[in-house]
């Protein structure tokens, strides 16, 4: 039999393995998040040492570094839909990539909001215009860029494209724009230049902040997939299949 | 292929020219902005100082943007725009020629104005003749970019304010190291050549993918 690499590229054939694929990620979701907030709180120092010792509220990097990690992989996966969608002309690619991007703007949030609750112990401040979170904030704005083109065009083939050519111009621009915001001065660029390694974490803390990415992966699958299905039976209310659907009641 | 663009340009040149307002209120609107920054946060010398190059910048910012929407509102509404993408002539170029004209229109008029405005902040020689020398660079790139917006929010019910949505973000590459060259200039012993470096690259590559993006966003709004 002849593989059929599109045949999930329908709407019809993809809703029902999206229903099946969901409860899979939601389980994956729980079980891992427990077990790297469990390791995260119990099994890792109580402090870090150093200069200046950060006590128990450096915990919050495990949601920290996860939500700012999809934050940023999110909008690369959006993007790649999006093109896919303009490339192939599929209308499922499209519906992804407009799935995707709330769950996208809901991290890019969380990783400003856990930011700005760790620096308030550890600089004093809430927002000091740190490099890193600043390009969260650009990235935020562009998330919801995205969203509100998407929102304004009423017909449907036009929004895709349209917004769908806005993220590939910002996903082209978003180098740049980090690459601004973190040397503002180009005569002292290396200087400021960020530099960390994940060789150089603590076994345990990596082990936790992996577990929990992994459990933000499954969750971004889960919530995109629901917000996916609901978005093909809105597109597709015409079509019969999704009547057969609705009268029958069934939820397959 | 010059034919075709210096006829667009110097047709959306006469036509904007025949309402002359319409380029005084974007250079009023910039002025407007820079001079109540002033009123807002005080008048003492140091502050205004301090904070004048990024003012400046944004209202520059800010300026460009609201122009933009006027980009190509007139040509859609009475189907000019239609006809060129009909043309055999690539749609680039033609999207090129209304940029260009765009900015002689409301990027120019800012970069002239620039020296009354830093006046108003007490911004030294040095420093107007690197605002001037930066906004010359930067306000173009502005338009390009722009214009990706204005094509995609083309003819949209609050076309205006979505466009700002998502255009400004954009900006910030710009604004960073237009106002940047601005403020090390005040400082001696310090070299701009870097911000203009930088600037003119901006520039560079806008003018090579811009039109393109442009004019694919043109016709995903018109098709």
């Amino acid at each position: 039999m002849a593989l059929n690499w599109f045949r999930f590229a329908s709407p019809a054939a993809f809703y029902p393995l999206a229903g099946r694929l969901i409860p899979l990620f939601w389980v994956l979701t729980v079980l891992a998040l427990a077990l790297g907030l469990y390791w995260g709180f119990f099994e890792t120092a109580d402090r870090l040492g150093g200069g200046n010792p950060q006590k128990e509220y450096y915990r919050i990097i495990f949601i920290h570094v996860p939500s700012a990690w999809m934050s940023m992989w999110l909008y690369v996966v959006m993007v790649s839909w999006a093109a896919i969608g303009l490339v192939f002309n599929t209308r499922l690619s499209f519906m992804m990539a407009k799935a995707i991007a709330p769950t996208g703007a809901i991290f890019t949030f969380l990783a400003l909001w856990t930011g700005a609750f760790w620096g308030r112990p550890s600089w004093g401040t809430y927002w000091d215009w740190d490099p890193r979170l600043t390009s969260e904030l650009a990235l935020f704005f562009m998330y919801i860029g995205y969203i509100a083109l998407h929102s304004a065009i009423d017909d449907a083939r036009r929004a895709d494209r349209a917004s769908a050519l806005l993220a590939i111009v910002g996903l082209v621009m978003v180098p740049v724009i980090f690459w601004s915001i973190n040397c503002p001065d180009p005569n002292q660029c290396a200087a400021l230049h960020q530099r960390s390694n994940l060789t150089t974490i603590e076994g345990n803390i990596l082990f936790a902040m992996l577990t929990m990415t992994f459990a933000f992966w499954m969750y971004s699958f889960a919530t995109s997939l629901m917000r996916l299905r609901s978005i093909i039976l809105m597109r597709e209310s015409e079509s019969l299949w999704v009547r057969e659907l609705a009268t029958i009641g069934g939820r397959a | 292929m010059f034919g075709v663009f210096w006829c667009i340009l110097t047709r959306d040149l006469t036509l904007a020219l025949r309402r002359g307002t319409d380029v005084l209120t974007t250079l009023f609107f910039f002025v407007i902005v820079v001079s109540l920054f002033p009123l807002g946060v005080g008048t003492e010398r140091e502050v205004l100082e301090e904070l004048g190059p990024g003012v400046v910048w944004v209202a520059a910012l800010l300026a460009s943007m609201l122009a933009l929407e006027r980009l190509f509102a007139a040509d859609y509404e009475d189907g000019t725009l239609e006809q060129m993408l009909l043309t055999f002539q690539p749609l680039s170029l033609l999207v090129l020629a209304k940029i260009a004209a765009h900015w002689l229109l409301t990027g120019l008029p800012l970069v002239l104005i620039a020296p009354l405005v830093g006046m108003q902040y007490h911004l030294s020689d040095t420093a107007i003749w690197v605002m001037m020398l930066a906004l010359l660079i930067g306000t173009p790139v502005l338009s390009l970019i722009g214009a990706i917006g204005a094509a995609l929010t083309l003819g949209l019910r609050g076309g205006g304010i979505l466009l700002s949505l998502l255009i400004l973000p954009l900006y910030i590459p710009v604004l960073v190291y237009g106002a940047g060259a601005v403020t090390v200039s005040r400082i001696e012993f310090t070299d701009t050549q870097p911000y203009f470096a930088l600037l003119a690259a901006f520039l560079l590559v806008a003018l090579v993918f811009a039109p393109v993006a442009a004019s694919a966003a043109l016709k995903i709004s018109l098709e």
